[in-house]
């Protein structure tokens, strides 16, 4: 993982999530969650931002031995088939280094930059902002296929997305998200239902349960389970990983 | 886990195709050595006995596997007797490869994870070439290629291919230019060997008869530590090419033609293995060609078996010992795809997608404003040459600005003093500057990519081009409204010369 510290959202199993207590909504919630359904609370924390003492404290509570039972909610953004890495992060930004905080950070302002203007009107990021309002991305078949830059996936993830609901992913794409950790590379299970979504949709993923909830359509798709890549992503990436999981040793000198 | 293989189904007439795990069929190629220093040229590691066993493999206890190319490549790597697709093993990798735009964030992860006074597992196995963005003012990258420089100092890189006059790349001996042809040119391509690199075409590799793959910043930095990569082991799908290359058809034309076939994602999580009369006559910066698109194709690798072409071509390059492996006669393939080359015509990608396949005869009504001519895919010495056959079979001038960006420094050396066939002496650059080209730029990734505004030859408009590179998606080389045409050398510099997407049938026949 690229990032500075990350407080990934997750309770110790599906049902603890939803009696978990509800955290204190942040800003970035706030803006998310127009809609707030009653079973699904929102534990979207964001990643890049500085998060409230609040949020951390609620995330470090609900723990993180169970895998894959993360929920996210909030606004969906909505892209097509064969979503390529150019059109992700332009290679004019590739300059930018993901290991540098500060560098990370300005990715996430450019990610989906290279989306052409006139089919998707509607920006990922808005102007001037650093991070985007679109918790979960939406796409079709092959997303994120092209180059094998992780500036991809670590450019959605520093935007603040948690989550990727696409028919199928490119390989390297996959990997490189799993491998960071930055974004969930999930597959629906039904190929087609993505396109009965629209941007601004509110929707839920629940890691958990493998559901894929439309609140604003109201209506409910099955989740391929991610399977063993979801703890590898939860940890925050294959390094985080094999040290939580002792396969590497922990860090000597930090 | 993610492939889409739906488009596999197609038909075409040019070819057949016989799905699902079809077993032997034509033992491609020789298995006997080439000449040269190869120490062991016979033998074989990790290999199954082609023969059947007289009995049943459940009654002998041991089971033996037929495998393909690259699982054979990969069992080698990690010392298994046989592998099947879809396991996952720990590969030895042979050689790791990085460049500007992927090895500082490498970097990072390496010096994170491994701590700031880390050692990389091998210093003679990373190859480090600043091929992106080097001709720019960009502040940030040119500090990449410094990052890349400090790197290679505390390191004590063995291979740094280092610029540090941008004004003159001819000043910098060491500089070499686009990374994937730089690595064939340098001899750090092997048949048998695994070479990981963080780009995606990395994949040009499997041109050696080697398992070559594009990998991310991460796990190119755990490679950096380790020496070792995990990786599933992919099926493979067979594509037979038979029959004689017709003079107006380059192996561009070819992958054009598979990647229209099977989709943009009908390899995903694949090897695509490419054999036959037309593969073994190809020479092998056409056979990188072939290999260098499988990407586009979703592919993971792409392999051509090494024959006598690829040990005369490694001939001097290389002092390392390599094995070549070859597929078993018994192997099974995911699925099978035969053409007949010699009834294939020359084709296009249109925008936006490099499997958005057209004759290139079908679109002689496009109007272009220019051609690029450059790349890993289409900027080698033989890409150039077959533009020159045209220039000079014409004997015209270009209608729109043609722009030519030699791979590496190599390629920009040949077009200046390689003759022409056929040209009574000419070099390409003397063809080129006649056709009213615009002199050869400095070897670098160029515009293929976009890359920072001030890069030569670089969509800033959105125009029409018509391209020998590898991708046309949205604002690929620059302007997201800009549409690319992804073309043979052949068909990109008949392009030039009238102005529309045209067949160079036109010219050459």
């Amino acid at each position: 993982m690229a990032a500075a510290p990350t407080a990934v959202a997750t309770a110790a199993g599906a049902s603890t999530a939803v009696l978990a207590p509800r955290p204190a909504p942040t800003s970035a919630l706030l803006r998310r969650t127009q809609v707030t359904p009653r079973r699904h609370p929102a534990l979207k924390c964001r990643r890049a931002g500085p998060l409230t003492p609040k949020a951390a404290a609620a995330a470090a509570a609900s723990g993180g031995s169970s895998p894959s039972s993360a929920v996210f909610h909030g606004e969906a953004f909505v892209v097509g088939d064969n979503i390529d890495t150019d059109q992700i992060i332009p290679a004019e930004h590739l300059t930018l280094v993901p290991s540098k905080p500060d560098e990370y950070r300005k990715l996430g302002s450019f990610a989906f930059a290279g989306l052409p203007s006139a089919a998707y009107p509607t920006p990922f990021v808005a102007p001037g902002e650093e991070s985007s309002r679109y918790a979960v991305i939406i796409g079709g078949a092959n997303f994120g296929c092209g180059s094998s830059r992780e500036h991809a996936p670590v450019a959605l993830g520093a935007a603040g997305a948690r989550a990727v609901v696409a028919e199928s992913y490119a390989r390297i794409f996959f990997r490189n998200s799993v491998a960071t950790g930055e974004v969930y590379p999930l597959e629906l299970t039904d190929a087609g239902a993505w396109k009965e979504c629209k941007t601004g949709d509110v929707v839920t993923v629940d890691l958990g349960n493998s559901v894929f909830i439309n609140h604003t359509s109201s209506k409910e798709y099955k989740l391929k389970p991610i399977g063993d890549a979801g703890p590898v992503i939860e940890a925050g990436g294959i390094f985080a990983y094999a040290r939580k999981t002792g396969m590497i040793a922990s860090k000597a000198a930090a | 886990m993610a492939s889409s293989v739906s488009a596999a189904a197609k038909a075409s007439a040019a070819f057949a195709h016989k799905k699902e795990l079809a077993a032997a069929a034509p033992a491609p190629t020789q298995h006997r050595a080439g000449s040269g220093r190869r120490s062991k040229p016979c033998r074989v590691r990790a290999v199954a006995s082609p023969a059947r066993a007289p009995r049943a493999p459940s009654s002998t206890g041991s089971v033996k596997t037929a495998m393909t190319m690259t699982e054979k490549i990969l069992a080698r790597a990690s010392e298994r007797a046989g592998l099947e697709p879809g396991e996952n093993v720990w590969v030895d990798v042979d050689v790791l490869m990085t460049h500007d735009v992927c090895g500082p964030g490498t970097i990072g992860i390496f010096k994170k994870e491994f701590g700031g006074d880390a050692k990389v597992w091998d210093r003679e196995k990373v190859v480090i070439i600043p091929d992106h963005y080097i001709f720019t003012s960009d502040e940030r990258a040119n500090r990449n290629v410094d990052i890349l420089r400090d790197f290679c100092m505390e390191q004590n890189i063995k291979y740094f291919y280092d610029i540090k006059d941008l004004s003159n790349f001819k000043a910098n001996p060491d500089y070499k230019g686009v990374c994937h042809v730089a690595l064939a040119q340098e001899g750090h391509c092997r048949p048998g060997e695994v070479l990981l690199g963080t780009d995606s075409h990395t994949c040009n590799a499997g041109a050696f008869g080697q398992f070559a793959t594009g990998i991310g910043n991460t796990d190119a930095g755990f490679v950096l530590g380790t020496g070792k990569a995990l990786l599933k082991v992919p099926p493979t799908i067979r594509f037979v090419l038979d029959g004689e290359m017709p003079p107006y058809l380059l192996a561009k034309d070819l992958i054009l033609q598979i990647i229209g076939e099977i989709s943009v994602s009908g390899a995903t999580y694949k090897s695509m293995e490419f054999v036959g009369s037309t593969v073994e006559s190809l020479n092998m910066e056409e056979r990188m060609t072939l290999c260098n698109m499988v990407i586009e194709a979703g592919g993971k690798n792409g392999v051509v078996p090494a024959d006598e072409t690829t040990f005369k071509y490694l001939e001097g390059k290389t002092s390392v010992d390599y094995e070549p492996v070859y597929s078993d006669a018994q192997a099974r393939f995911f699925s099978d795809y035969r053409f007949d080359v010699s009834k294939l015509e020359p084709v296009v990608a249109k925008p936006h997608s490099p499997d958005n396949r057209a004759l290139a005869r079908e679109c002689k009504d496009v109007k272009i404003d220019r051609v690029y001519i450059g790349s890993c895919t289409g900027g080698k010495t033989e890409d150039f040459l077959a533009a020159a056959k045209v220039f000079l079979a014409s004997g015209k001038k270009v209608k729109v600005p043609t722009f030519l960006v030699p791979a590496t420094q190599k390629v920009w050396m040949d077009l200046y003093s390689l003759p022409v066939p056929g040209s009574g002496g000419k070099t390409c650059s003397q063809i080129f500057e006649e056709a009213g080209c615009d002199t050869p730029a400095s070897p670098s990734c160029g515009a293929c990519l976009g890359g920072p505004r001030d890069t030569y030859a670089r969509m800033n408009e959105p125009m029409v081009c018509v391209s020998t590179t590898n991708r046309n998606f949205p604002g690929r080389m620059g302007h997201k409204e800009g549409q690319i045409y992804l073309a043979s050398p052949y068909t990109a510099a008949a392009s030039a010369l009238t102005g529309y997407v045209t067949d160079p049938r036109d010219f050459l026949m």
